[in-house]
């Protein structure tokens, strides 16, 4: 972001000093002005678009929520007592209790790690991954971009619920962390191919460019290129893509908790706590709405943010 | 929908312009369209061994004890054991042994024999009795998805950036941000359980009014995108030359929408729609987790909570083919109909 910020800081005041007389909102078609980076045009859009910062907004809640609970909620998720099945709100416990006799409100609250946890890490994987691939098949062209786009078409194929249901059911038994990380890997083994089509794409596109020439010719290194001046170009459509991912992920592991060969009992996580809810639905609700509303906001708002600095980003829906 | 709009004369031009033109006025089109059919279906076999080998590698191959892998957590009894044993030929051991095995797997399976459930039943019969049931879900959550999604993208595209347009962009990003695993359960409580406007389960042989919740729910994904496609294609083939041609002949705006731009508009919606009709028949594993309807998701739903690994490796097994094929048919059906697609 604050790359952006900068740029728009000095284009926002180039557009202030501008040519006197011209309306106060920047008119694209009218009169020349000074021409815009394509960033500095992009943040003026997303600067105005209220569901850019909404969207943000929850992205930071719900990283504070994820990196210190206990600012949120004062009740341990773990202290159920079944005395107070399905109890109303009481104390600091503002949703109730669910089945076990836990704190609905706490338990959702200390959710948000392990989802976010499993989101982020996915992402950053499918990222690395994403990125290898698609900068040597961009890039080096020929039978490398043959055979890896072949590897790419093939995971594609591969429905992603079907492929995790069995690669996460070999490891049922193990322990709390080995699970985190096999639901991270399996997300990242099956989801990377979309970010590394973009990537595979856009370095095409880069790698056309006068300047790469020019830095060929004064002698740089494929991997210099590849680094220096192609990367650069690669990384804002991936991070949009991987921002939707993030929140795909989140909604995946969810949806692998829920079926119960996600992340399994020590660890809080929202799908399991949605799939009690949903059994006993009929005795009380919160247990069942709440674990539900604190899923779907996170995930709409990383779908909605990266949808958003999608759209400001691409010229062609202007 | 855009073949009936201009009566039986459109549809004749339809039919003879844009879906015999590929076959008749170019023969290196045709060759090169059976090229892009061969090398698809070349795909769609590494892609089919691809993903069986990795089902059946995860599922029986590795360390320990496959048969008891196979079970979970649950004890297995001497009879299963002796079963599973002559089935998988697990007498038989090293890489080879795992290729006998696995190519015995894949026979198996191209000849419909998935072999028994830990409950003992077949595992052909379970899907047999099942099938009807997931494609009329399927087959409701697809009109769901045609009759608003489409209806409503074609005026999203007309009038865009009206009212209309923001708030239906708004509300299908909503729900395709929402996961089933939220939609489905959180309709049932409040349409179900709360206000009982629709039965909140179906039972062993649902009628077509307990499907209909279920129906929508599952639909509304694939509603959300087609509505974002139809738009988009309208909005883009509002502006193309053919339209402006049609506008300076005179056309009224009815006929140039209803004719010409809807025509072209919909191929890639159909396509979509297409690719759909196969993931809705294996991506209801949710849906039909939650209304207790006795389909092929559901199935696998229960086989993945009662720790019956034959059953699950078999019904996904049979849902890769499914899907894989939808694809397959999809990306063909595509390249018939449109005739501007470059296949390489």
């Amino acid at each position: 972001m604050s790359d952006f910020e900068t740029v728009a800081a000095t284009e926002d005041q180039a557009a202030r000093r501008g040519v006197s007389g011209e309306p106060a909102t920047p008119d694209r078609i009218g009169a020349p002005q000074r021409a815009r980076s394509l960033a500095g045009d992009a943040w003026r859009d997303l600067r105005r678009n209220p569901i850019f910062w909404v969207s943000l907004a929850l992205v930071v809640l719900a990283a504070a929520m994820a990196a210190v609970p206990s600012l949120f909620t004062a009740n341990d998720p773990r202290d159920c007592l079944l005395s107070r099945q399905h109890a109303a709100p009481s104390g600091g416990a503002i949703f109730g209790y669910d089945f076990q006799g836990c704190d609905v409100y706490a338990r959702a609250v200390y959710g948000t790690r392990a989802s976010l946890l499993v989101g982020a890490l996915a992402a950053l994987a499918t990222g690395v991954i994403a990125l290898i691939v698609g900068m040597l098949a961009g890039y080096f062209g020929g039978w490398v971009d043959a055979v890896l786009s072949r590897v790419i078409d093939i995971v594609l194929g591969i429905p992603l619920l079907l492929a995790a249901i069995v690669l996460l059911k070999r490891l049922s038994t193990s322990s709390d962390n080995v699970r985190l990380f096999a639901v991270i890997f399996v997300l990242a083994v099956l989801g990377w191919t979309t970010a590394a089509r973009v990537i595979r794409s856009s370095v095409i596109t880069a790698k056309e460019q006068d300047y790469v020439s020019a830095a060929r010719m004064l002698g740089a290194r494929n991997g210099r290129i590849m680094w220096r001046h192609i990367l650069p170009n690669a990384l804002a459509p991936a991070i949009v893509v991987l921002t939707i991912a993030l929140g795909s992920f989140i909604a995946a592991e969810a949806t692998l908790s829920f079926l119960g060969i996600g992340l399994k009992a020590p660890t809080i996580s929202w799908g399991q706590d949605i799939d009690t809810g949903r059994i006993h639905m009929r005795e009380a609700a919160t247990p069942l709405i709440v674990p539900s509303a604190f899923l779907a906001l996170t995930v709409l708002a990383f779908i909605m943010l990266g949808d958003a600095i999608r759209d400001a980003f691409d010229p062609k829906l202007r | 929908m855009a073949v009936q709009a201009g009566g039986t004369a459109a549809n004749f031009r339809y039919a003879r312009d844009v879906i015999l033109r590929p076959f008749s006025a170019f023969p290196e089109r045709l060759a090169s369209m059976f090229r892009f059919i061969l090398r698809r279906l070349l795909q769609m076999v590494l892609a089919f061994f691809g993903t069986t080998l990795i089902v059946y590698a995860l599922m029986f191959a590795g360390q320990g004890d496959p048969i008891q892998a196979l079970a979970g957590e649950r004890p297995v009894t001497a009879a299963q054991r002796a079963y599973l044993t002559q089935k998988y030929h697990l007498d038989q051991t090293g890489v080879g042994g795992f290729f006998y095995r696995y190519l015995d797997y894949v026979k198996n399976l191209l000849q419909g024999d998935l072999g028994q459930s830990l409950t003992g039943r077949q595992i052909g019969d379970i899907l047999q009795q099942a099938w009807p049931v997931t494609v009329r879900l399927a087959l409701i959550a697809l009109a769901v998805a045609i009759i608003f999604g489409v209806t409503a993208g074609v005026i999203a595209g007309i009038r865009r950036a009206s009212i209309f347009d923001n708030s239906t962009l708004v509300l299908t990003l909503l729900v395709l941000g929402i996961p089933t695993i939220v939609l489905a359960p959180i309709a049932q409580y409040f349409l179900g359980v709360k206000w009982q406007l629709f039965p909140p389960t179906a039972g062993a042989q649902p009628s077509f009014y307990a499907l209909l919740l279920p129906g929508i729910v599952l639909g509304s994904l694939s509603l959300a995108t087609a509505l974002r496609l139809t738009r988009t294609s309208v909005a883009e083939n509002l502006r193309a030359d053919y339209v402006r041609t049609a506008r300076s002949k005179g056309l009224v705006k009815r006929r140039i929408v209803s004719v010409h731009v809807l025509r072209n508009s919909l191929i890639p919606v159909v396509t979509f729609l297409g690719v759909e009709l196969g993931n809705l028949m294996s991506g209801a594993i949710i849906t039909e987790g939650v209304f207790n309807i006795p389909g092929v998701g559901f199935n696998l739903f229960r086989g993945i909570r009662t720790e019956d690994g034959p059953l699950v490796v078999g019904i996904v097994s049979v849902l890769v083919v499914v899907y894989l094929v939808s694809n397959l048919v999809v990306d063909v059906l595509y390249a018939v109909l449109d005739p501007r697609i470059r296949y390489e």
